[in-house]
C-alpha cells in the first residue's frame, strides 16, 4: 500500500484581512474616544428623559456624592490658552491668603477631574502626587455659612468666566439639605439656570392614558 | 517569523527556473497588540455623554431690598407635590387655609400609575388639544410640514394656559433622586408652570401625621 506523505509544513492561516478589519476598528476608536473622566467619589446621576448633552466648555460642574461631600470642576473655556483654571485658583488663594506657585497653578490646570480639597489643603493636595494621598485630602468643598468656600468659587468662576454655566451632578441617594443648600448658595450668587446631569432613560406617556 | 515559501530541494535534473519566492509575514502578534489596543480603546470610550436637564428657580426676593410681592397665583390651579421620604410623593390642591384644620394629603409613588396619573388627570384639557391637533393635521384641516409637528405640539404645552401650577416641595427627608424625578414628569407630563418652593413648617406636620413619623426632637446645641 502506497503510503500518504503528509507535507510537514504548517498550516498557515492568512491574517490580512483579520488585520485590516482590525486596523479599522482601531482607528475609529482612537479617532471617537473621548476619555471618561474618573470621579474622584462614585456618583450614581438619577434618569431623566432629557437628550440634551454636557456642554463641551464653559461649565462649571458641582458634584454632591453619596456621602455628602462636594467637588467643584471647572474646564479652561473654548481655548486652552484662555487658562481659566489658573485664574480661579490664583483669584481663590488671593481671597485666602495664599499665594500659588506657578507650577502649582499649573498642576490645577492640568487636572481634569472635580476638586474636593479645602483651599487650606490645595497646596498639600497640589504638590504630592500619590494618588492615595490625594484621595485623602479630598474631605469636601465646605459650604457652611461661616467658611462657604463653593461661594467664593462659584462667584470667581464667573467673574473669569462671564458666560459660564452651572450643571449640578448629584448621585441620586444625596439627601435633600444638601441639595437645597448647594442650590441656596447658586442662588445667592445669582444663578438661577441649572443644568441638571442625568443619564437617558426614555419614557412615554402611553396614548391610552392620556385617552381615559 | 517572516519565512519565505518553496524552499524545498531543487528537483533533479537541474533546470533553472526563477522560483517565485513568497514572502509570508507572521501577524499573530500583530493581532495580538491591535486586539489589546482595541479592548482598550473600546473599554475606556465613553460614548454616551451624560445628559443635562435644565432647571430655572424663579430668582430668590430679597426682602429687605426691594418690596416686590411674590406673585400670586389662582387657588383652584395650585397642586401642591411635597417629596416623602422613601421616595413617596404626598399632594393636595389649594392651599392650607386654616393650620388647625389642612387639606388631606394623597400619598402616591414616582411609578407610571402613581403621580403621573395625578398630573395627567390634571393636564387631560392640554392633551384633549395635542390630540385635536395630531387629528387635525392627519385629516388636513391643518396644513403644517411634518418636521415642525413636534416643535408646534411643544409650543402648545408651553403656551398652555389652563394646567395646573404645580408648587413642588422637598420633605427634609427626601433625596436628590426624587427631585430630579419629579422635574423629569414635569417634562414627561408637559406641565408648563411649576416652580421649585421650600416647605412651610405646617406642611411639614402634615406629612409627618400621613405618614406617621414621630418628628424628631430638635438638636439641642
Amino acid at each position: 500500500m502506497p503510503k500518504i506523505k503528509l507535507p510537514s509544513k504548517t498550516p498557515f492561516i492568512d491574517m490580512t484581512p483579520m488585520v485590516d478589519l482590525f486596523s479599522l476598528l482601531l482607528v475609529f476608536f482612537i479617532l471617537t474616544a473621548t476619555f471618561r473622566q474618573q470621579e474622584p467619589a462614585p456618583v450614581d446621576t438619577p434618569y431623566s428623559i432629557s437628550e440634551k448633552p454636557t456642554p463641551d466648555f464653559n461649565n462649571m460642574t458641582i458634584v454632591f456624592s453619596n456621602d455628602n461631600r462636594i467637588f467643584f470642576n471647572v474646564d479652561n473655556g473654548p481655548d486652552t490658552l484662555l487658562k481659566y483654571r489658573n485664574k480661579i485658583l490664583a483669584e481663590m488663594g488671593k481671597a485666602y491668603n495664599i499665594e500659588f506657585t506657578e507650577q502649582e497653578l499649573r498642576a490645577f490646570e492640568k487636572l481634569g477631574n472635580s476638586i474636593g480639597v479645602p483651599i487650606e489643603n490645595m497646596k498639600a493636595f497640589l504638590n504630592t502626587s500619590d494618588t492615595k494621598e490625594r484621595e485623602e485630602l479630598q474631605t469636601g468643598i465646605p459650604i457652611d455659612s461661616l467658611n462657604n468656600q463653593l461661594a467664593n468659587w462659584v462667584l470667581y468662576t464667573r467673574q473669569i468666566n462671564p458666560n459660564v454655566v452651572a450643571s449640578i451632578k448629584g448621585d441620586s441617594k444625596t439627601e435633600f439639605p444638601v441639595v437645597r443648600k448647594v442650590l441656596d448658595i447658586l442662588q445667592d450668587k445669582n444663578v438661577n439656570r441649572f443644568n441638571l446631569v442625568t443619564n437617558l432613560k426614555s419614557v412615554k406617556v402611553e396614548e391610552e392614558q392620556t385617552q381615559q | 517569523m517572516a519565512d519565505v515559501g518553496g524552499s524545498e530541494a531543487p528537483k533533479k535534473g537541474g533546470k533553472k527556473t526563477i522560483k517565485r519566492k513568497v514572502v509570508r509575514i507572521d501577524m499573530t502578534p500583530m493581532v495580538d497588540l491591535m486586539c489589546l489596543l482595541i479592548t482598550f480603546f473600546m473599554l475606556t470610550t465613553a460614548f454616551s455623554k451624560p445628559k443635562i436637564m435644565e432647571i430655572v428657580l424663579p430668582e430668590k426676593i430679597k426682602k429687605d431690598k426691594d418690596k416686590v410681592e411674590p406673585p400670586k397665583i389662582a387657588k383652584s390651579r395650585t397642586l401642591n407635590v411635597i417629596l416623602g421620604p422613601e421616595n413617596k410623593v404626598l399632594y393636595y390642591t389649594g392651599m392650607v387655609e386654616d393650620p388647625k384644620n389642612p387639606p388631606p394629603l394623597q400619598v402616591t409613588d414616582f411609578s407610571a400609575t402613581g403621580i403621573r396619573m395625578v398630573l395627567l388627570e390634571k393636564n387631560r384639557a392640554l392633551f384633549r388639544k395635542i390630540d385635536q391637533f395630531r387629528n387635525d393635521v392627519i385629516s388636513g384641516k391643518i396644513n403644517i410640514k411634518q418636521d415642525s409637528v413636534e416643535s408646534a405640539i411643544r409650543k402648545l404645552k408651553s403656551d398652555d394656559d389652563t394646567g395646573p401650577i404645580v408648587l413642588i416641595k422637598a420633605y427634609k427627608k427626601a433625596n436628590y433622586g426624587n427631585f430630579v424625578d419629579i422635574l423629569d414628569e414635569m417634562s414627561i407630563i408637559g406641565i408648563a408652570r411649576y416652580t421649585f418652593v421650600d416647605i412651610s413648617w405646617i406642611e411639614e406636620q402634615m406629612v409627618e401625621k400621613t405618614l406617621g413619623i414621630t418628628p424628631e426632637p430638635a438638636a439641642k446645641k
